[in-house]
């Protein structure tokens, strides 16, 4: 009868391991102890363990996460560069996805990848995806009315044409019913803008509310130059919207209204009325970089180096993409990995010899007497030493003494 | 001192998803922690004290700041970034 006493519940067997699990809390990552506990109960509950047994798993885990482990001196950069390099000459050259139907097009494939790595200042297709706060994420409308706020519009935007009128000492500003409704712009607003550059009267036509003039202040000495320098000046004058952000499209994702912009400025989106801050999120990395910090610019490139990858079909490991990542913003900055390597410049004279212009690079290399430590792989394939990888990183030392008293020892 | 006196409604990037948590490490555990890795500072990754988020904890050059980062391969994981003043 004692026997079938044997059922232990879960707790009960934590409580008699608890050291042992304490130890696992501390190796282990904190997702496969989690698994690791939560499996443990599962199997105590339907199939019932012992301690003893528990203990034998949580044991094997361990020893499995050991074996698991890269090996010191395994030469990680390189395996990460042949894993990502191979799969990359599979992606496409073609630079331009068109995403959705008549949306606008964003860099893919290879091209994105390189200016990633490069860590380029501003992609060639700045892209952000802004997310809306509660009020504003499930109904269209109102979505759009945030997409106004933000979509940067100039009086070019809403003007049929601007002219000049040299007759009247002028310039007529024709404004387009439909780009006016479209923008969500009112002709007060375009009138209000013009006084703002002062330049001169602003007079809404008589017979068209839609033709607004502005006259200039009558002076002598006025160039057909000038007149066109204030024609761009009227062109470009801001009516509203952010900076940079030239074009917002609503989309649908999964339940709610998202606006994808082309170009990108996060700072002031990130402060706009509607926006949900903590999601909106931006293609370019330097912005990240400057905004949120040198970690969020980190996960920000692993994020986009994922999704280009995937994007094509490819499969990497994570690892890899992670350590490039790390390298990269290592510094607190991010810094580019270009054809040099990291930092853009080798040490070593021979390992710039060997990889171009060699004997260029030797020839000033001895000019001005450089001394080479031979610490990297080309050098010592040069010379035909041992490379500093693998075993080849380790050293043998021996401690004679222990060694001479056991000599004496066994001599007796 | 952390830079409270800025304008009010602009948005907290401690709270943007991309950010994880950082927090700046007492020195007396900074040493514990740098013995335990057998590290120098300076061997640690680095984090500019003009950085936003080293701006918002306040943190000067020579500090450690522990950074609790979500990571898909390990769930969680904390790392260290050494204050650099450049």
């Amino acid at each position: 009868m004692s026997e079938l006493k044997l059922i232990w519940d879960w707790e009960t067997i934590k409580q008699s391991i608890k050291d042992l699990l304490e130890q696992a809390k501390q190796r282990l990552p904190k997702r496969i102890y989690e698994e690791l506990e939560t499996k443990l109960k599962e199997t105590t509950s339907k199939y019932g363990l012992t301690p003893e047994e528990a203990k034998k798993i949580i044991e094997y885990v361990l020893q499995e996460y050991d074996n698991s482990l890269i090996e010191p001196a395994e030469p990680v950069g390189t395996v990460a560069a042949q894993s990502i390099g191979e799969p990359g000459t599979q992606m496409t050259l073609r630079t331009f996805h068109y995403a959705g139907v008549r949306e606008f097009n964003v860099t893919l494939g290879l091209p994105r990848f390189i200016e990633l790595v490069d860590a380029k200042k501003e992609p060639s297709t700045p892209i952000m995806y802004i997310y809306l706060d509660e009020e504003h994420r499930y109904d269209e409308q109102k979505a759009r009315e945030v997409a106004r706020r933000i979509e940067f519009t100039r009086i070019v935007n809403v003007a049929s044409e601007v002219d000049i009128d040299l007759m009247n000492f002028s310039i007529i500003v024709r404004l387009d019913p439909v780009m006016l409704e479209d923008k969500g712009v009112s002709i007060d607003q375009v009138k209000k803008t013009l006084e703002r550059l002062k330049i001169g009267e602003i007079e809404q036509s008589p017979n068209d509310p839609y033709t607004i003039i502005i006259k200039l202040p009558p002076t002598e000495s006025i160039s057909i130059m000038d007149l066109q320098k204030k024609r761009e000046k009227v062109l470009n004058a801001k009516i509203k919207g952010i900076r940079k952000i030239r074009r917002v499209v609503i989309q649908r994702i999964g339940d709610e209204y998202v606006l994808v912009t082309e170009g990108s400025n996060l700072k002031e989106v990130l402060n706009v009325p509607g926006v949900d801050p903590t999601r909106t999120i931006t293609n370019s990395i330097k912005e990240i970089e400057e905004v949120l910090g040198i970690e969020a610019a980190r996960a920000a490139l692993i994020r986009e180096m994922k999704n280009v990858l995937d994007e094509q079909g490819l499969d990497v490991d994570i690892r890899h993409l992670i350590l490039v990542a790390d390298i990269m913003t290592q510094t607190g900055r991010i810094r580019q990995i270009g054809r040099h390597g990291v930092s853009g410049e080798k040490l070593s004279a021979l390992a710039r010899a060997a990889f171009e212009m060699t004997v260029q690079n030797l020839y000033e290399a001895a000019a001005s007497g450089e001394e080479d430590r031979l610490l990297g792989v080309a050098e010592n394939v040069i010379v035909g030493g041992v490379v500093n990888v693998g075993t080849g990183m380790v050293e043998v030392y021996m401690n004679p003494q222990p060694l001479r008293q056991a000599a004496e020892q066994s001599r007796g | 001192m952390p830079k409270s006196t800025k304008r009010k409604k602009t948005f907290n990037i401690l709270e943007h998803e991309l950010v994880p948590k950082h927090e700046i490490v007492p020195p007396e555990e900074a040493v514990k922690i740098l013995r335990e890795l057998g590290v120098r500072p300076e061997q640690l990754p680095w984090i500019r004290v003009t950085d936003p988020v080293a701006r918002m904890l306040g943190a000067k050059p020579g500090d450690i700041i522990r950074i609790y980062r979500k990571s898909p391969t390990a769930g969680e994981i904390v790392v260290y970034r050494y204050v650099v003043g450049y």
